[in-house]
């Protein structure tokens, strides 16, 4: 009898683990299309309503939560924030005059805007999932194929990008974030020689960016510094066009270390947004896009 | 219905609500900047309440509701989460604990198995992820919060299954004193004579 029960519990164990390695096999490396992909997509399509619904009855929870670290935090927020205050007003009046001067300019040389921000649809979305472990940086949130999102979609928060849909249901999409291992973005550095590169998570800290293949700078010449923006670089060639409206700002340059800039064309970049701490998100919807998008390769 | 259909419900409601919760609300809230994971104490707590069959199938069905949820390569949550509680209800059937300190340190040792398990089996899988100091720090405050709450957590899955749970620790070692077999203090043919 108790071998019996010794037998059954062993080959329900190896059941279960072959099963599991089995599922693993068969989804890792499939396409978006395959059968596995296309079940998941129609489970998370049952559930979201019900994450969708629990996400908004915790919310008090997540508040109270939220105010406790909000008040331990508030001192220092303030202060810093009364700082970037200041730097803020100054750098807006300048922004301001060049936007205008720079939307005369456009006017006159006829400057085609299709690739920038104004010619995107903000649409307001919840945020009703967020996977915070290490390995996948993504959230879901409560706005899909039904409100007009697309896969690619860039989405941001606060001005600033967070991520692209990865995946669309007709009621819920699948965000991925910009820290996450798989993101790649054409960016640029607002220093003077509006410097670009790639844009990558940094590896060994997933809460950092690397805006990495800068062009060569020789020492004396002017280089990107720590406090300077970074935005997507938004290029566009004739119907091939970046997944990313320019100018969208993704974070602030926080490591400019001269060795690594020198040497490996590359410095450190803080993301803008609080990836952690996302409840709601805006995602880029362009009425008509074409289809002929690029996307950089990852790592 | 049945008290097996009972407890299956029971199971399958818990995976379930681990899951939604864990994923609309715990995630979102930051405790020394990493989150608590929900999924690993609870699998940890119906292995040690049920034994290592319950706990493995337990592990394997949340395990691979957290993959479906968020898009995640399905069958590795399941594959961590078979291991924890299937080893978990060993430690019921083979130590029989009943100390109420228990799920503390099994709670701290489910959350390891899952943090580093995930790292090696991602590393496995090439996923070009952080794999430094930073992601041993975030593994080793995951499994502090995790023990502090591993405690309320596994009362919590004890209050659930509670009525439908063939035996419980708690209850077995209550009744053992009660009863008068195992005190050294009482007899079989009952207490002993007071002396005067």
């Amino acid at each position: 009898m108790h071998d019996k029960q010794v037998r059954r519990r062993r080959a329900v164990l190896l059941a279960l683990v072959v099963v599991s390695l089995i599922l693993l096999t068969a989804y890792f490396g499939e396409p978006q299309s395959s059968p596995l992909h296309t079940l998941q997509r129609g489970i998370v399509q049952v559930i979201s309503p019900i994450q969708e619904g629990a996400s908004k009855v915790l919310t008090p929870f997540r508040d109270v939560a939220g105010w406790f670290s909000d008040t331990l935090h508030a001192k220092s927020r303030a202060d810093q924030l009364q700082k970037q205050n200041s730097t803020l007003r100054a750098e807006l009046a300048q922004a301001q005059s060049a936007e205008l001067l720079n939307r005369q300019l456009a006017k006159q040389v006829g400057l085609d805007q299709s690739n920038t921000i104004a010619a995107y649809q903000k649409l307001s979305a919840s945020v009703i999932s967020h996977d915070a472990t290490l390995w996948y940086e993504t959230i879901e949130v409560n706005k899909g194929s039904d409100d007009g999102v697309r896969i690619n979609a860039p989405v941001v928060w606060e001005g600033a990008l967070v991520g692209k849909v990865t995946s669309v249901g007709s009621t819920y999409c699948e965000v991925t974030l910009i820290t996450d291992h798989t993101f790649a973005a054409a960016a640029q550095a607002q220093d003077q020689n509006g410097d670009s590169g790639v844009l990558v998570p940094r590896v060994g800290n997933p809460n950092q960016l690397v805006l990495q293949d800068l062009p060569t700078i020789n020492p004396g010449q002017p280089a990107p510094q720590v406090g300077q923006q970074v935005v997507t670089l938004g290029f566009k060639n004739g119907p091939l066009q970046d997944l990313y409206p320019a100018g969208i700002p993704i974070g602030q340059i926080s490591d400019a270390n001269q060795n690594n800039l020198y040497n490996n064309h590359q410095v450190v970049v803080s993301p803008a947004a609080d990836l952690r701490h996302l409840y709601a998100v805006q995602i880029l919807i362009k009425p008509n896009a074409g289809t002929a998008r690029a996307q950089l390769p990852s790592g | 219905m049945t008290d097996q259909t009972k407890l299956a419900l029971r199971l399958a409601a818990l995976a379930f609500g681990t899951v939604v919760i864990q994923q609309a609300a715990v995630s979102q809230i930051s405790i020394f900047g990493v989150t608590a994971d929900l999924g690993p104490l609870v699998v940890m707590s119906v292995g040690l309440l049920m034994g290592s069959l319950p706990g493995a199938i337990m592990g394997f069905s949340t395990g691979l509701l957290v993959d479906l949820v968020l898009f995640q390569t399905l069958g590795v949550t399941s594959l961590l989460y078979i291991g924890i509680g299937y080893w978990s209800g060993r430690v019921r059937e083979l130590l029989d604990p009943a100390h109420g300190l228990v799920p503390l340190g099994m709670g701290a040792a489910a959350t390891a198995v899952a943090g580093f398990g995930m790292a090696v089996i991602q590393f496995l899988l090439g996923v070009a992820a952080p794999v430094s100091v930073l992601l041993l720090q975030q593994i080793f405050v995951t499994i502090l919060v995790n023990t502090l709450i591993a405690l309320p957590v596994y009362a919590l899955v004890r209050r659930i299954l509670s009525s439908t749970l063939p035996s419980d620790p708690r209850r077995r070692r209550r009744r053992a004193y009660t009863t008068g077999g195992l005190s050294p203090l009482q007899t079989r043919t009952g207490p002993l004579p007071r002396s005067r």
